[in-house]
């Protein structure tokens, strides 16, 4: 039987001739990626080698990567020390995929990864975070796993007892109008899927709206597809892949690709055209509480934030300088803009986008997770609203369980940081 | 017997579980005093140690849903609570089997604060409403975690073997 992206990478990562959902594999991993938590998998990884007389050690230094993003630079002397402390274990080991905090090389992992060509189409890629589904765009299986999961990882060189998860077909079709984009389409989606239609699935996503899109958009699509629950969301690798990884990640080598077989099995397939989208909001406390924006329009919101894993990317802070250039931030509304990494930044300077932002009224924060995890920054006030391009809208998510996060895409973010008020970009 | 110590709706997100502003603390003694920090009150009667190992926790549908964070198992495993959800989160799932976090997946589950509730290896029964609820049966392939008694363990066996 014919086989989907993510069992033809399972097999022959598992080194089987086929698999099919269900069953249980232990692939071995290409690239194993944390964040700050590698502080926790360092802890639970020397656990693991108690009491049984090795050293331990890594099994591949080449094949880890760390990127700090999630508190940087460092919010408190227990973050600065456990990076301290990474920093030690990274230099030990001879990890040399990692980024400290800096202006040049640092970022966010899942805008570095990318970036750096750490990943490839056909690889399994697993993350100790949940949107490590974001490298499913250049065509590799990738999911997030816990920090212990990541330490076995780390001591093995594969995934132990992993079971080949079924797939749900994804076909969109047609051209999206004017201001409606990547993240319309995932939310869209999200609102049809549910918070856990994908739940142990992979979203594998095709038709010709797919086939047309940037890496920056596919990358904005898998990071969301587990806000459906999906495991992995993958586009598999085509022309647009390799483009990616030659011209914007540097990769000489070859760049083999992964397609699914003809005839293989989906558990079902979601259609969408794209050429009927509005945009979309997805609105408080879950994030397939997705409705069209004339369902919310006139929203008023005190911060707007543009950046993170899933829009802080170049094209998305291009159409948001076009959209906010020589106008001005509302009285009463304050915005933030986080590139998702430091190339990202000198670009959006070299282009005149902070330029643009930062005489609208914008502030511009350093690239790294900011204010998305409520973790150090861009904090709500009591009965606050945001309105943001970040992936999540939990309750308390941007810190303050008493405020109200709505998330949409660049634009509408944009152009509603003009009028202080959720709005239409079409309308301006 | 056990009882049920909160019931919660669906969509019970690890922020909510476990606060992103707390992820700085990462040790497993460390997390237990944030469980819930956004619930006040629940929060501080578990830091009271008010509920005896063993208690219930019972979550609706997609529960800890969201973040990868572990912290949201360890929170929990340090009271030595049970989950008992209609259905549970992918990496949630593996996250608590992995560290021995007692999780059970019951569909159809009715139960209120307070109940008296027995688990058996493939059953929940009420013993307040008297009515009984099947389990969905975890894998083989986690149990051999779980029976290993959790991830780390279950490596430290792996690595002995290959030597």
């Amino acid at each position: 039987m014919g086989m989907t992206v993510a069992e033809k990478i399972l097999a022959r990562a598992a080194g089987l001739a086929s698999v099919s959902a269900g069953d249980v594999v232990e692939p071995k991993v290409d690239l194993a990626m944390s964040h700050e938590n590698a502080a926790l998998v360092i802890n639970q990884f020397l656990e693991v080698f108690q009491r049984t007389g090795l050293t331990p050690t890594v099994w591949e230094p080449s094949r880890i990567a760390i990127i700090f993003d999630h508190r940087v630079p460092a919010e408190s002397p227990k973050t600065a020390t456990n990076q301290k402390k990474i920093r030690e274990f990274v230099a030990a080991n001879g990890i040399a995929k990692f980024h400290d905090i800096r202006g040049d090389t640092g970022g966010i992992c899942h805008q570095i990864l990318p970036e750096y060509g750490y990943v490839r189409p056909g690889y399994v890629v697993v993350g100790t975070d949940s949107h490590t589904t974001s490298h499913g765009a250049l065509g590799a299986f990738s999911f997030g796993i816990g920090a212990t999961e990541m330490a076995s990882v780390w001591s093995l060189g594969y995934a132990v007892n992993i079971e080949v998860p079924e797939t749900i077909k994804v076909v969109v079709n047609g051209e999206m109008p004017p201001h409606v984009g990547a993240k319309d389409l995932i939310l869209h989606l999200i609102g049809t899927l549910t918070a856990q239609g994908a739940n142990y699935k992979v979203l594998e996503f095709h038709g010709d709206t797919i086939r047309r899109m940037s890496t920056s958009g596919r990358i904005a699509i898998c990071n969301m597809s587990v806000e459906a629950g999906a495991t992995s969301g993958i586009v598999p690798g085509d022309a647009e892949t390799v483009r990616y990884l030659r011209e914007e990640a540097g990769v000489t080598d070859e760049i083999p690709l992964t397609t699914p077989d003809p005839d293989a099995r989906y558990l079902r397939t979601v259609e969408v055209d794209a050429s009927t989208l509005e945009p979309q909001i997805a609105c408080p406390h879950m994030v397939d509480n997705v409705k069209p924006i004339s369902a919310v329009a006139g929203t008023k919101v005190q911060q707007i934030v543009i950046g993170s894993c899933t829009n802080g990317r170049l094209d998305d802070l291009e159409i948001a300088a076009s959209i906010l250039r020589g106008k001005k931030v509302a009285a009463g509304t304050r915005m933030l803009v986080f590139p998702a990494s430091g190339r990202i930044f000198g670009q959006a300077l070299e282009l005149g986008y902070v330029q643009d932002f930062m005489k609208a009224g914008a502030v511009v924060m350093n690239s790294g997770c900011g204010p998305c995890l409520g973790v150090h920054e861009g904090a709500l006030g009591d009965n606050e609203v945001a309105l943001s391009t970040t992936n999540r809208n939990f309750k308390g998510r941007m810190g303050n369980p008493k405020s109200e996060v709505y998330l949409c895409s660049p634009a509408v973010a944009a152009a509603s940081a003009i009028t202080g008020v959720i709005t239409d970009p079409r309308n301006n | 017997m056990a009882k049920v110590i909160i019931v919660l709706a669906n969509d019970i997100s690890t922020d909510d579980i476990y606060p992103g502003r707390y992820m700085a603390t990462v040790l497993p003694t460390e997390t237990p005093q944030f469980a819930f920090a956004d619930r006040t009150e629940f929060n501080a009667r578990l830091k009271a140690r008010e509920f005896p190992p063993g208690s219930v926790i019972v979550g609706g549908e997609n529960f800890g849903c969201g973040s990868s964070r572990e912290q949201a198992c360890s929170t929990l495993k340090g009271y030595d609570l049970v989950v008992v959800a209609k259905s549970i989160a992918r990496i949630f799932l593996q996250n608590s089997i992995n560290l021995g976090l007692k999780v059970v997946i019951c569909p159809a589950l009715e139960a209120s604060e307070g109940d008296e509730i027995e688990i058996t290896d493939d059953a929940v029964i009420n013993r307040a409403t008297g009515k009984t609820f099947s389990q969905v049966q975890m894998p083989a392939a986690r149990k051999g975690i779980m029976d290993a008694g959790g991830l780390i363990p279950y490596t430290r066996a792996r690595l002995k073997a290959r030597g």
